[in-house]
């Protein structure tokens, strides 16, 4: 059994870094691979080493880091509320850095000042995780948490439904559209550098918690009473999902159905142990948003096809996929 | 040795009083079952004792007071088997049993050969080492029943607390689970078991504890604990009791102030 989990977290991490590789190869302007490579190691070739150093590295660093947070968190969340269907939009931290990112957009203050947008996004992180912290309060409860997340996304994403209500030209309005569709186009070195901290921050958070997870699987009490502190538990997993998709969404927008699908996919073939569970997941999570950025940029290299669409494209009808076999499973 | 000792232990969970002046001592070798109406404070307390609920008053656990202890060390004194039988994923028995160990390990290691050793004779003593690599969420209701005891024993605690574990078992796997719980008392575990089946509290319990509105109105040997009175005031039944070699004989009737032609008195 340890053997095979090696195993595919080998299989995992290798797949991740194909992706990763190809993603730093794939794109409009038509590259040699050895030119390529030349130039974003030893910074030969004047426009080469711009392309590969200024706009495709940090697309290739965003996809590898927001597709682990997105799986990750996933992960986390299913296993801390003990839902197949929790993801990690589930608290209200996407809906909410949705909310900031568009009132940057909105106000105008993102063309005054770019990182304006993100920094708002990341804000508007930040309140969701303390007013769902706070609706959610002492009690550990974890209908509380997901009434409370949900309370928070119908407000955010109805404020976002506002702003484009008053949108004052189509062009604001198309923009807002846009942004929240998640997209890793032009994305620069200083998004990485914004974003990374907070990931790495929730990283750590999150991958804390696979005992406590395992603990889980015979409910709250249970673990309890084997030594599982559930406050620090539920508030590990907020603080960690708020930190890492907080400060996801920010630099690239609500990309759904990775966090959901990657978990329950990975989940039979890590034996269903939720802290095995967890860097699977995250390699999972990974290897899907690099390959479906990749995919985006084959398909439509000349129309920005939007990443969000895109998941949700291939994610919906594997998702389909899922009900089926499980319905057949029970029947 | 007392493993357990409650002195004066109140619960209030918001305004309703939940249990009121309990005090009670656990020692070794004692298979007490804790018995009582719907409602009577029973799961509470046992919960109060493992800090899952608010409670003033001495806990003292294996001598210590338990406001000194961690969670995790409680648990190291501490085994309990809550009354649902919760599963949420498709994990197999063996690692299922292995989550015992969670109170004995830290940081990120893994298991060692004595936490192996101890999940292995938890599953031998409990007869499930032949389905290990099964999924959890496919065993039937007497096979998961063994699973979460093995689950229990596999954390080597001196204690074992029990919320209705024969909740939902016909009689065959109610005298299997008796008997194992009957077992670890003979190697040395105590165990506390709320029960609502009285013919099973009185044949397998070493005493009984009876609760009522959150108080302890009876503790002592079955016979002294199951009386007619008892069963008419606090349980409000006619009740047909007689000692036989098995042990006594618990059988509600009727409703008290209804027809009870075949309620005895003895």
């Amino acid at each position: 059994m340890k053997d095979h989990f090696r195993l595919l977290l080998l299989g995992l991490a290798l797949l991740t870094c194909i992706m990763f590789v190809a993603s730093l190869l794939v794109g409009p302007a038509a590259l040699g691979t050895s030119d390529s490579i030349r130039a974003l190691l030893m910074g030969q070739g004047d426009a080469i080493v711009i392309v590969m150093r200024e706009i495709r590295l940090p697309r290739a660093l965003l996809g590898l880091m927001i597709g682990a947070t997105l799986g990750l968190s996933g992960a986390v969340l299913q296993g801390y509320l003990r839902n197949p269907l929790a993801e990690p939009g589930l608290l209200g931290v996407s809906a909410s850095a949705s909310l900031g990112a568009v009132i940057a957009i909105y106000t105008g203050l993102s063309l005054a000042f770019p990182l304006a947008l993100p920094l708002m996004a990341l804000a508007g992180a930040v309140l969701a995780v303390l007013l769902v912290q706070a609706l959610a309060g002492r009690s550990a409860g974890t209908l509380t948490i997901i009434l409370a997340g949900v309370a928070v996304s119908s407000f955010a994403g109805a404020m976002t439904t506002l702003a484009l209500n008053l949108s004052p030209n189509p062009f604001a309005a198309m923009e807002i559209v846009y942004w929240m569709l998640g997209s890793l186009t032009d994305r620069s070195m200083l998004h990485v550098q914004l974003a990374a901290p907070f990931i790495l921050m929730g990283w750590v958070l999150l991958f804390s918690l696979g005992r406590s997870l395992d603990a889980l699987t015979l409910g709250p009490d249970a673990a309890a009473s084997m030594g599982i502190n559930i406050k620090r538990v539920q508030l590990f997993a907020i603080l960690g999902t708020a930190a890492s998709v907080g400060a996801a969404t920010a630099v690239a927008g609500a990309i759904g159905f990775v966090g959901l699908i990657v978990p329950h996919v990975l989940r039979p073939l890590v034996g269903a142990r939720p802290s095995r569970l967890l860097p699977a997941s995250a390699l999972g999570g990974a290897s899907m948003l690099l390959g479906a950025d990749i995919l985006a940029r084959l398909i439509a290299p000349d129309r920005d096809l939007k990443l969000g669409v895109l998941t949700a494209i291939i994610g919906a009808p594997f998702f389909l996929w899922l009900v089926f076999r499980t319905r057949r499973g029970m029947s | 040795m007392t493993l357990l000792n409650l002195s004066r232990l109140h619960v209030t969970l918001g305004t309703r009083r939940v249990l009121h002046d309990i005090s009670l001592d656990v020692g070794a070798g004692e298979l007490i079952g804790l018995i009582g109406p719907n409602g009577a404070g029973k799961s509470t307390l046992l919960k109060s004792v493992l800090g899952l609920v608010p409670s003033s008053g001495g806990i003292r656990i294996a001598g210590t007071a338990a406001s000194r202890l961690s969670l995790r060390e409680r648990a190291k004194h501490i085994a309990y088997l809550p009354q649902d039988r919760e599963i949420s994923w498709a994990v197999s028995v063996e690692h299922l049993v292995a989550l015992g160990r969670t109170p004995h390990l830290r940081g990120f290691s893994g298991p060692g050969a004595n936490d192996v050793a101890l999940v292995e004779s938890a599953m031998q003593r409990m007869e499930i080492a032949a389905f290990r690599h099964r999924s959890a969420l496919e065993l039937s209701g007497g096979e998961r029943a063994r699973v979460l005891i093995a689950r229990a024993l596999a954390q080597d605690a001196a204690l074992l607390l029990a919320d209705e574990p024969t909740a939902g078992l016909d009689p065959a796997h109610q005298i299997a689970l008796m008997q194992s719980l009957a077992n670890m008392v003979g190697q040395g575990t105590s165990v506390v078991v709320s029960l609502h089946d009285l013919g099973l509290a009185a044949r397998w319990c070493t005493r009984l504890v009876l609760i009522h509105e959150g108080s302890i109105v009876a503790d002592g040997i079955p016979a002294d604990v199951l009386t007619v009175d008892h069963m008419r005031g606090i349980y409000g039944v006619e009740t047909y009791l007689e000692k036989t070699a098995q042990g006594l004989i618990v059988q509600p009737v009727a409703l008290v102030g209804t027809s009870h032609d075949t309620a005895g008195k003895r």
